[in-house]
């Protein structure tokens, strides 16, 4: 057993393409998804068409730019020009003060601005639009302080668990997930199906080794290095990006370790019905690797999809791992509240692993 | 003695019957030739014998074990070379030794001193810390073979060992196996190259999954009036 453990090691250590997929693709995923993939909005460039320029607008102006969500743009000169800047893409927002803004707000106790966003990225103009009008009714409290006024209502809200809206608490634990499945379902699915391909499972088969030693031996280095790939995306996203870990540790690495497992037997399931490397390979990309990116609600909402895709993506391992990651890391909960979703994934692995013990067997006959 | 002893022996895949009704013993120490067309039952036969696939009904004693019941005693006994090149390509020479010698539980010390043993037959002890794929075919076929006896088995089954390889290297094959035969184990071998055959102390053809001669290849060319083996194994197959 031991000496098989060893044997995997020298596959993977002398083939440079596994050690890239091994080492180099999750500390590249992480860095991708925390610093290129942001849904955040900083520095939109923004125009500003001030009909008044009196102190009431520039204020609000000077809060907006300082606020570091948006950059002025080149100037506008006019309404009629809004559609032509929209199209050259160089402002993402345009806002409009009317004019005697000030002396409005005196007499007449309102003024209006008016704010257009270019909607061709709707999430982009979504978020903008929402922003300014933070910012102006911001504004207009300190502008009432002082002021004995009529009543006004205050909405108070509060991000909890991510105050910043960070995206990488999102992307973080489907990095994870991602990484964890690719990794160990993949490889060991295409480092059976080697063995297959070449001819030496014949000869493993023959020897004195049972079946489940075999798999064993071919499993177990990658619940290892799965394992510090984990440790890896861990400290990557805890020291670079600053990803918090609010729960327990050792409860979010055992439950790392039953993810592993699940994949592997996966992978042991996927080797059985593929016939070559490349079968294993194709499979476990398109079968794996897209639902878990597309249905587990790693980039898009569950409760935004369509019904029949809410239930398939039930079906989804990966689905259950977020929920569990996000709840430990982000959220710091304990076992308690996440022993479903462990259950439903070490009900998974059984599957699985019964799955592909009769497929063998079958082969075997 | 025989050491392998098959009854009846019947193996069916639905309704399609790969081998119909084998009986055939062979002796210890003996070297044994099993020949067929392709789609004859051959590979099904021996995947049988290694306990690789089950039979359908009859009997089969390897190394005196029944292989249907007792296959790990089987396994321990028996040594096997695949007609594909099966050892690891991209470990050393060393490290395959080390590796399979280690599935068949040899202690290190053993593992060591075989290795040199039986590198020392190949004359290959300078390639041992080679990576395998590396090396000319012909070369990693010896290993191969030296690989299945290393944990010095009763029986090795050789299924088309010489397959793609020159002609030199196939005459010291069948050295290393005579060598291996005088040691006393029994070598049960198919093969394609008729004049191989001649070397066997006796051989089996097979035809439809039925064994339809088997006697030694002096007996065989009498019996088929033929100069040699191959004209007995046309004679057999055109009918």
């Amino acid at each position: 057993m031991r000496g098989f453990i060893i044997k995997e090691f020298y596959h993977i250590f002398r083939d440079i393409r596994s050690m890239v997929v091994l080492f180099g693709m999750p500390v590249i995923q992480v860095l991708l998804f925390g610093f290129a993939l942001s849904t955040e909005v900083k520095n939109a460039p923004v125009a500003i068409i001030d009909h008044s320029n009196d102190q009431v607008t520039r204020a609000i102006t000077s809060k907006l730019l300082s606020s570091g969500f948006f950059i002025l743009a080149d100037q506008v000169p006019g309404e009629d020009h809004i559609e032509e800047v929209f199209r050259h893409g160089k402002v993402k927002e345009v806002i409009i003060f009317e004019s005697d803004f000030a002396t409005k707000l005196e007499k007449d106790r309102q003024a209006g601005i008016q704010v257009i966003a270019d909607a061709s990225d709707p999430n982009t103009a979504n978020l903008l639009v929402s922003y300014t009008s933070a910012i102006v009714s911001d504004y207009q409290q300190e502008y009432l302080k002082g002021m004995s006024l009529p009543v006004t209502v205050k909405t108070e809200t509060q991000m909890m668990y991510n105050p910043a809206l960070k995206s990488i608490f999102m992307f973080v634990p489907g990095v994870i997930t991602i990484l964890l499945m690719l990794i160990t379902a993949m490889m060991t699915s295409i480092s059976i199906a080697k063995e297959n391909e070449m001819g030496t499972m014949e000869i493993l088969l023959v020897s004195p080794m049972r079946p489940i030693q075999i798999i064993a031996g071919k499993v177990l280095p990658y619940v290892l290095l799965a394992f510090v790939n984990a440790l890896i995306i861990l400290l990557l996203s805890y020291f670079v990006l600053g990803m918090p870990v609010k729960g327990n540790l050792l409860l979010l690495l055992a439950e790392s370790l039953l993810f592993i497992v699940m994949a592997l037997s996966l992978g042991i399931f996927i080797s059985t019905v593929s016939k070559s490397q490349q079968m294993a390979m194709m499979l476990s990309m398109f079968a794996l690797m897209l639902p878990t990116i597309l249905l587990s609600g790693f980039i898009f909402p569950i409760e935004n999809m369509p019904l029949p895709l809410q239930v398939i993506s039930n079906l989804m391992p990966p689905r259950w791992f977020i929920i569990i990651v996000k709840s430990i890391m982000i959220k710091g909960l304990g076992f308690h509240y996440i022993w479903k979703e462990t259950l439903i994934i070490a009900g998974m692995a059984l599957f699985f692993i019964a799955l592909s013990i009769k497929k063998f067997k079958v082969r075997l006959g | 003695m025989p050491i392998i002893e098959v009854e009846n022996l019947v193996k069916k895949f639905g309704s399609f019957v790969a081998n119909d009704n084998l009986t055939f013993s062979v002796e210890a120490g003996e070297i044994y030739g099993f020949l067929g067309a392709n789609g004859a039952g051959k590979t099904t036969a021996m995947k049988i014998l290694c306990g690789l696939s089950s039979p359908t009904s009859g009997k089969v004693m390897v190394a005196g074990y029944d292989v249907a019941k007792q296959s790990e005693m089987v396994k321990q006994r028996i040594g096997y070379m695949s007609q594909r090149f099966s050892l690891f390509e991209d470990l050393s020479v060393w490290e395959n030794f080390q590796f399979f010698g280690g599935i068949y539980g040899l202690s290190k010390a053993k593992i060591k001193e075989r290795t040199s043993e039986l590198l020392g037959r190949l004359g290959l002890e300078s390639e041992k810390n080679q990576i395998l794929g590396s090396l000319p075919l012909g070369w990693k076929q010896k290993l191969a073979f030296s690989v299945s006896i290393i944990h010095q088995p009763s029986i090795v089954f050789l299924d088309e060992p010489t397959g793609g390889v020159d002609p030199i290297t196939r005459r010291q094959f069948w050295e290393i196996i005579y060598e291996t035969a005088s040691q006393g184990i029994t070598v049960f071998v198919t093969t394609h190259y008729m004049d191989e055959a001649e070397y066997c102390q006796r051989v089996s053809i097979m035809a439809d999954g039925r064994i339809v001669a088997l006697d030694t290849p002096a007996n065989l060319k009498a019996k088929y009036n033929a100069a040699n083996i191959e004209e007995v194994f046309l004679k057999i197959a055109r009918n």
